[in-house]
């Protein structure tokens, strides 16, 4: 038995160093967290043990076959349990060894991973929070103030096959998430509207995010480099449409990018304060309709109902939004934009999109598609009524 | 099948209506077995279109036959239409045509209970797929696009046709409580005399337990999705935390059901399969004992790992090893069965004819499903499984040899003794090689896309994954082209072939074998009694 170990062990470390050369197109990516290197070396051990026991049961089933043909005449045995301390004995190994590798070679290592998976909290060094929306990520850097979306920029032409496909097509994002290597980030996962799943699976972290509560996970990366993953659950229609792409960068740089993206809002909030002429909004508002609005109102702003009710024609996108005092109209335009509507799949989107996207976008659904409400939304008075 | 035209035998009985009329108004376990099987089939090939529609979509990157909504329907109700519609039924029609003959009874104990439990099927299915059709025509919001697993708030969120389903799984849980209790009721009261629980066919323990698990897993689906219901319409909160619910408690309620549910699709088959592996190497059955024990511990450790589907759902350090050694424990009970099933072949005077290589086929390719399913529990490894095409691959090498396979293994073995005639042998092997084929070749590129990174349930996908898939959409085309050959088989073994004795097979044994082929319309009108 102690010989057989012996053998096993050695076709396992050969099997195990062989998949260590593949390039990993038929099995994990190259791992480059803590996480996905002690998950691959776990997940490449248990794909051996399970491929040997699956041939070595086989092997016996088809000598059976092969052995015992009653074509070749064979006589049946009529054994039907076994008959003597010996054969007990004997039947009772293959048990016995699955009991070991369940609680043994497979328990004990999966005992330590998942309480090393579960350690989101000692020694972090920053916290990135993660949100999941119908159908794109929110990042929010908490300690830096810093807050972005994240959303698939793969154009529809190529998907309907119009154009031909480019090299990341479906794993391309407008804003990737960017982290500094050889820092230990803890990761909360939460959700605006149903549940989704964040996965990158360099990093062998698949975590929920769940609507309603928050949920963690972390990742140290070793190696800077580009990493993409996708939603992994089922979140409506554009669930195969909603990627994640990590930069993972020296620190140093995550810094500079840090500090840009600091100015940038910052360029931002002071674009708030100005007036802003129509051209202007209905330009900004064409370019957010079409990546925050058009998945679901469609681009012509005809909609998909029920679910999807149109702009066009809508009277909401005519009647007035705001009253005399200043005051949001209930169920009015700015206020459906902003804060959603419940029961509906219209969700709310003042903390996806800037006051300057949100006054322009319901700018222009007032003034395109037919729509000639004629009146400007400023970005101030988004501001005044967050 | 060929009950109908037992009927001119049984003239005494009375007045029995003809055409339509004998088929709703019928309490006989043989016609309703039959109409179960044919209900089931028709399922069977209506899931399989659906799946068909998808791999087509999936043959190539990009959206060329559909919109991603309507792929989201075409999941979800392959999988629904497929687990409660074709596999449940399946083996509930092969509970009625086998329970009262294995077990030496007249028909099933509660023949009009048995009615109803199968005419409220075929509505309930209407209801299933009626959105989806209406859908089509250009009404409504289509069927329900959720995934099978129905989880909320996605299930709160979708449009009317989550409705239907919602009733569909409650008239369809009615369906599988009453034919529970109706086989509980059979094989507790009707056994010939003599025959004690441990002296009961392997199937019926196979049943028995499969009945049990579901009268107590399906009243919990009820409420589940009534919960769904009220939260959709009535302004409850169960699933929405702004109102103090909590989304993932679906996921627990649903796969307190979702993963007995697997039990009950296999223990049906793990009764059977011992009776034709013995068959056909002409041996007893190995460990009969050992292998009821293995049945039952299965059912009651089924009860209680649930949450190994929603490892990254989010859950304490606790549950999750709770849930994973719980989980690695079914392995042992699931290895005596394997173990019991080889060696019940091992020296036996095996011939290989259609049956038995089904069921062959469903130890080897059920055995790797269950090998990938011990890989799946490891809590820390999992989040690299889950949702992943790994996943996909894992259940349905555990689902397919179980419900499809073993249940034609189950067909095919008992087919003489219900239409009087043998098999095509050769077209039945045929029919072997093709499924083998076919799911080796849809499957198998399943597994490596998965482990490469590709999400289930997504109707386009990035480029690296191209090859697999196009591999796995043509193994998936074969497959359903073996489906029709089954349909022909069976249809060519109901109108005619060489006539089967009472033992239609040289090895077969059971109280089923000692009657005429076919077998009476009432099998035992005296109860036969076992030693
Ligand atoms: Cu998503």
């Amino acid at each position: 038995m102690r010989g057989l170990i012996k053998v096993g062990l050695g076709v396992m470390a050969t099997l195990g160093s062989m998949a260590a050369w593949a390039d990993y197109s038929w099995n994990f990516p190259t791992p480059v967290t803590p996480i996905a290197h002690e998950t691959l070396e776990v997940h490449n051990l248990f794909m051996i043990i399970i491929t040997v026991i699956f041939f070595a049961v086989l092997a016996i089933m088809l000598y059976s076959m092969w052995a015992h043909r009653k074509r070749d005449g064979h006589q049946a045995a009529d054994f039907v349990k076994p008959n003597s301390r010996k054969q007990w004995a004997w039947v009772m190994v293959p048990f016995a060894a699955l009991l070991f590798i369940d609680y043994v070679v497979f328990g004990i290592p999966a005992y330590h991973a998942v309480l090393m998976y579960e350690d989101t909290k000692t020694d972090a060094d920053m916290v990135v929070k993660v949100t999941g929306s119908q159908w794109l990520w929110e990042y929010e850097y908490p300690e830096e103030g810093v807050k972005f979306t994240s959303r698939l920029v793969t154009p529809r032409t190529q998907v309907m096959n119009v154009d031909p496909k480019g090299e990341h097509y479906l794993l391309e994002v407008d804003n990737p998430l960017v982290l500094p290597v050889g820092k230990k980030i803890r990761f909360i996962t939460t959700s605006n509207d149903v549940i989704h799943s964040w996965w990158v699976p360099a990093f062998g972290v698949k975590r929920d995010a769940v609507p309603g509560f928050l949920r963690e996970f972390w990742a140290t990366i070793d190696t800077p480099g580009v990493y993409r993953g996708q939603c992994a659950e089922l979140c409506g229609k554009e669930h195969a449409f909603m990627p994640v792409v990590v930069h993972a960068v020296p620190e140093a740089e995550y810094r500079e990018w840090l500090a840009s993206k600091k100015s940038g809002q910052a360029q931002l909030a002071a674009s708030t304060d100005q007036t802003w002429g129509k051209d202007d909004l209905m330009q900004t508002g064409a370019d957010v309709y079409a990546k925050s609005c058009a998945a679901c109102h469609q681009p012509d702003g005809k909609g998909l109902p029920p679910a999807f009710p149109p702009i066009a024609g809508a009277a909401v996108a005519s009647t007035a939004f705001m009253d005399a005092e200043g005051n949001m109209v209930k169920g009015g335009h700015l206020d459906t934009v902003m804060n959603g509507r419940t029961g509906s799949a219209m969700r709310a989107f003042k903390e996806e999109l800037s006051d300057v996207e949100i006054a322009a976008v319901v700018t222009y659904q007032r003034n395109a598609f037919g729509n000639a409400a004629g009146d400007l939304v400023q970005p101030l008075a988004v501001k005044s009524l967050r | 099948m060929t009950t109908a035209a037992n009927h001119a035998d049984h003239a005494h009985h009375g007045h029995h209506p003809k055409g339509l009329a004998h088929w709703l108004t019928t309490t006989n376990h043989k016609d309703i077995g039959t109409m179960y099987l044919i209900f089931a089939f028709t399922m069977l090939l209506t899931g399989g279109a659906m799946i068909l529609g998808v791999r087509a979509e999936l043959f190539q990157p990009g959206l060329q036959l559909m919109q991603p909504e309507f792929f989201n329907q075409l999941i979800t109700l392959h999988g629904l239409v497929m687990v409660f519609g074709a596999a449940m039924p399946a083996a509930t029609g092969l509970a009625n045509w086998m329970l009262p003959m294995t077990i030496g009874a007249p028909d099933m104990a509660l023949p009009r209970l048995n009615n109803w439990s199968f005419w409220i099927l075929p509505p309930a299915a209407l209801m299933l797929v009626l959105p989806f059709f209406l859908g089509l025509a250009g009404i409504g919001p289509g069927a329900v696009d959720t995934g099978w697993t129905m989880y909320a708030p996605l299930s709160i969120q979708t449009g009317w046709g989550m409705d239907f389903a919602i009733f569909a799984v409650h008239m369809l849980g009615v369906s599988s409580i009453l034919a529970s209790i109706n086989v509980i009721v059979t094989i507790l009261n009707m056994r010939a005399p003599g025959m004690t629980l441990m002296k009961m066919p392997m199937f019926a323990h196979g049943f028995l337990m499969t009945a049990g698990l579901l009268i107590l897993i399906m009243p919990v689906l009820a409420g589940g999705v009534t919960m769904v219901l009220l939260d959709r319409h009535f302004g409850t909160h169960f699933f929405n935390a702004a109102g103090g619910g909590d989304p993932v408690l679906w996921q627990h309620i649903f796969w307190f059901m979702g993963h007995p549910e697997v039990y009950v699709l296999l223990l049906p088959i793990a009764g059977a399969i011992p009776h034709v592996l013995s068959a056909f190497s002409r041996k007893p059955m190995y460990g009969y004992r050992a292998q009821v024990y293995s049945i039952w511990s299965i059912a009651a450790l089924s009860l209680v790992v649930w949450a190994h589907h929603m490892f990254t759902s989010g859950m304490s350090v606790g549950g999750q090893l709770y849930f994973m050694y719980s989980t690695m424990l079914i392995s042992l009970p699931l290895a005596v069965l394997f173990f019991c099933w080889i060696a019940t072949v091992w020296r036996g005077s095996v011939s290989f004819e259609t049956p038995m290589l089904f069921a062959l086929g469903f130890v080897i390719l059920f055995g790797w499903g269950g090998l990938t399913g011990l890989v799946l529990a490891d809590a820390a490894a999992v989040p690299q499984y889950h949702n992943a095409y790994f996943l996909v691959a894992h259940f349905h090498y555990a689902l397919y040899p179980t419900t499809v396979m073993g249940a034609m293994a189950a067909i095919y073995y008992w087919l003489p003794k219900w239409t009087g005639h043998m098999l095509d042998e050769r077209l039945g092997k045929l029919h072997f090689w093709t499924v083998i084929v076919g799911v080796n070749l849809t499957f198998i590129p399943q597994f490596f896309v998965g482990l490469a990174g590709m999400p289930r349930r997504i109707p386009d996908y990035p480029l690296m994954f191209a090859e697999w898939n196009m591999l796995s959409s043509t193994g998936a085309l074969i497959l359903g082209i073996s489906h029709l050959m089954f349909i022909y088989i069976v249809i060519k073994c109901v109108r005619g072939g060489k006539k089967a004795e009472a033992s239609a097979w040289e090895g077969a044994t059971g109280l089923e074998w000692t009657v005429p082929s076919p077998a009476p319309y009432h099998t035992f009108e005296t109860q036969p009694v076992v030693k």
